[in-house]
């Protein structure tokens, strides 16, 4: 084990993987000599050369389409997209292309090994084009497999796994804890499930979901409610699509009451499907109504962050007012 | 049907565009003198010292704000130093009420259209007085009464924007034209394309002004294309290209001169490329120790527009060692007067974290709003900057 910040993580996975595996090609915007503006692709391009880890030029929709066609090709593309707010020009590679290549050929073709890296949300004064969760929009998205990790352990297992499956990947990245969490990683490679949600804490009264940096504001709410004398569940869903509806709705049918909270705004997101499928599967058991803490519906603001962000406060009197209904 | 008009050849004749070199334009030496055969464009002395009055208050206004940064009173700051002549060179060539689409570089063209130090100020530190109620990052300014289209951080975005608004300029008839701003590195984005080639077949009076600054944050010219420049791309819609020395004030003005007079007066769409260099930083996020050496940006920091510009108003005499210290006094002392000013100012009020988002904020908004608003009123001491806003509501 080594203790190592979310960047180190990351960087460690995409050594291994590029050690592991010649095919595996990481590249974007600045990721080159400078290893990336949050450096998660450091001395890569030292240690692989510049044909395996590069610099593209500054275009989106490029850096996706390119990577499509390696991938089809057969090799392992990892491309990073420099911030989650930026990865629009590449939305119709993504949702017409990578996710569909598979389907539309009859798998004659398919660009499974790809895997999109991208820094995502908010608590870093980065405004309305440097916080944003954009992970519904790609939810809607059939093909696709969306991955959040919360922590350094996570992130380098989850992140090999994106590498290794053979579906394209998006992986979101929670900047705002790239240098915040700390913790031990396993040393060598080793990779966690996809599709699988992780049940961290066990309890009774309400069960609390979420994914990536959200996750530590879920800590911090529980700590507070478990003061008050509620026990709380608290799920990681860690992968978006395809998500574990049988983790979630398990340990719902035992609490009978269901707290989401996501960064993105509430309407259309990915919190409004968990709770419709849940409520199918779980009606009959709800003690109140499902309820979702998130961002407003408007864009992500600067200098009102703090008022807008579905922090530890909201979350806690959503616990509460969950359990007290 | 096509458009080709091309000959006919029998053998395979493949051609990379090398025959087609473009020259660059430059009028003004280092020390303020003149290239043998270059005249200086018609500008006044009022005009001139229009110029070079918003080039050092761009500079003073940089340099003291990544300091402010650095201090932490600011989240964020982005300098345009080295770029002080392309940007307001090619501004100052332009009607006032000319449009301005910029990237987020283009302070100083602001600075010539008279934004004040504390309008600047109001944005950076995104107080109550900021056009844009606190919502964006600093440098990310707007004026609609100067024609300055408000800064969005999406690259080359605005490109096709200017096409079309250039292209309402046109139907309207007023005359204008509209310029947009974007780098080296933004040109490599699929809007650049769009943009100006849908400028070229639709003959809209807008002025494509590539700043080429060597550099996209890390990344290097040589690793963003791999043409000579953005200024040959000109040909490909076949739209009227010139390539011109950034850091030369009058030949920037000269050559966006004539440009306006194409856009205008034969709704011909012009490509500049202004040759420059970034001498700070990307931003203050940015560390380009990491990236280049301190000799490259020694070369450049020779080629000083600003010093370059007061040279040639020494020369003229329009200008002397004492105005240059008392101006540069005036405007530190400006500068810091008024950001202790700005700093002070209460943020935007809590509405607007949900006015603007449509004309009118819908009720399912409201309704969020009215729980954030009751929130606040549980913990007001974890809400300072909008507690006092509603204290005392329902």
């Amino acid at each position: 084990m080594a203790k190592m910040n979310m960047l180190q993580a990351i960087n460690d996975a995409l050594d291994l993987a590029m050690a592991a595996n010649d095919k595996v090609l990481c590249f974007g915007e600045d990721v080159g000599v400078f290893g990336g503006v949050f450096r998660a692709t450091s001395n890569l391009q030292q240690k692989y050369g510049k044909d395996r880890c590069f610099n593209t030029p500054l275009v989106e929709q490029g850096i996706i389409g390119f990577a499509n066609g390696l991938a089809a090709q057969g090799s392992f593309p990892v491309a990073e997209i420099q911030f989650a707010d930026y990865i629009f020009p590449a939305f119709d590679q993504i949702v017409n292309e990578s996710a569909k290549f598979r389907y539309r050929s009859g798998n004659l073709f398919n660009v499974g090994n790809l895997t999109i890296r991208t820094p995502y949300g908010g608590g870093i004064a980065g405004g309305l084009y440097h916080s944003q969760s954009p992970e519904a929009y790609f939810a809607h998205t059939p093909g696709l497999k969306i991955v959040v990790p919360r922590n350094p352990h996570q992130a380098k297992g989850l992140l090999l796994a994106s590498i290794n499956d053979p579906n394209p990947t998006l992986f979101f990245e929670p900047k705002r804890l790239y240098r915040a969490s700390v913790g031990e990683v396993p040393e060598g490679e080793y990779q966690l499930p996809l599709g699988e949600a992780e049940v961290l804490k066990e309890g009774t009264d309400v069960t609390v979901l979420g994914w990536g940096a959200q996750m530590e504001v879920i800590d911090k709410a529980v700590e507070m409610a478990e003061k008050e004398g509620f026990s709380c569940e608290v799920i990681d869903l860690r992968t978006i699509l395809p998500w574990d509806v049988e983790t979630v709705a398990e340990s719902v049918l035992k609490t009978g009451r269901l707290v989401i909270t996501h960064e993105a705004p509430l309407t259309g997101g990915f919190a409004g499907e968990i709770a419709a499928t849940i409520q199918e599967r779980c009606f009959l058991y709800l003690e109140s109504p499902i309820a979702r803490v998130t961002g407003m519906d408007t864009p992500f603001p600067l200098v009102l962050e703090k008022e807008h962000f579905p922090n530890h406060l909201k979350v806690y009197e959503a616990i509460r007012e969950s359990v007290e209904f | 049907m096509t458009t080709t008009k091309s000959k006919t050849v029998y053998t395979p004749v493949f051609t990379d565009g090398a025959e087609y070199r473009i020259p660059t334009f430059k009028l003004l030496k280092q020390d303020g003198s003149l290239y043998k055969g270059g005249k200086a464009p018609d500008i006044d002395k009022e005009k001139a010292l229009r110029i070079y009055h918003a080039m050092v208050t761009t500079r003073v206004l940089d340099e003291r704000m990544l300091g402010a940064q650095r201090q932490g009173r600011l989240s964020f700051y982005m300098q345009c130093t080295g770029e002080e002549a392309a940007i307001i060179g090619s501004t100052a060539a332009l009607d006032d009420a000319d449009m301005i689409m910029a990237q987020y570089r283009e302070q100083g063209a602001l600075a010539y259209r008279g934004f004040t130090i504390d309008e600047f100020m109001n944005q950076l530190f995104g107080n109550e007085k900021d056009y844009g109620k606190g919502r964006q990052m600093p440098v990310h300014y707007g004026s609609s009464k100067l024609n300055y289209m408000t800064i969005s951080s999406p690259l080359a975005t605005q490109i096709p924007q200017a096409t079309g608004y250039a292209y309402g300029q046109k139907m309207a008839g007023d005359g204008h034209c509209t310029i947009v701003y974007f780098g080296e590195g933004a040109a490599s984005e699929g809007d650049f394309h769009a943009g100006l080639n849908m400028a070229a077949v639709h003959r809209v009076p807008a002025i494509f002004f590539c700043r080429n600054n060597g550099y996209a944050i890390s990344t290097p010219a040589d690793e963003q294309f791999a043409a000579d420049g953005i200024a040959p791309r000109g040909f490909g819609y076949k739209m009227d290209t010139i390539r011109v020395d950034g850091n030369d004030i009058l030949a920037v003005y000269q050559a966006t001169q004539a440009a306006r007079k194409l856009a205008v007066e034969e709704n011909r769409p012009v490509l500049i490329e202004a040759m420059s260099y970034r001498l700070a930083a990307h931003s203050s996020s940015d560390d380009p120790s990491g990236y280049r050496s301190k000799d490259e940006e020694a070369v450049w920091r020779e080629k000083d527009p600003i010093l370059r510009m007061q040279n040639w108003l020494t020369k003229k005499k329009w200008w002397s060692e004492g105005e240059e210290k008392e101006l540069q006094e005036r405007l530190r002392r400006e500068v810091l007067e008024t950001m202790k000013r700005a700093q002070k100012l209460p943020p935007p009020p809590l509405e607007t974290l949900v006015t603007d988002v449509y004309d009118e904020v819908p009720p399912l908004l409201n309704a969020q709003f009215e729980k954030l608003k009751a929130h606040i009123r549980k913990y007001p001491d974890e809400y300072p900057k909008s507690a006092i806003h509603v204290q005392g509501g329902a």
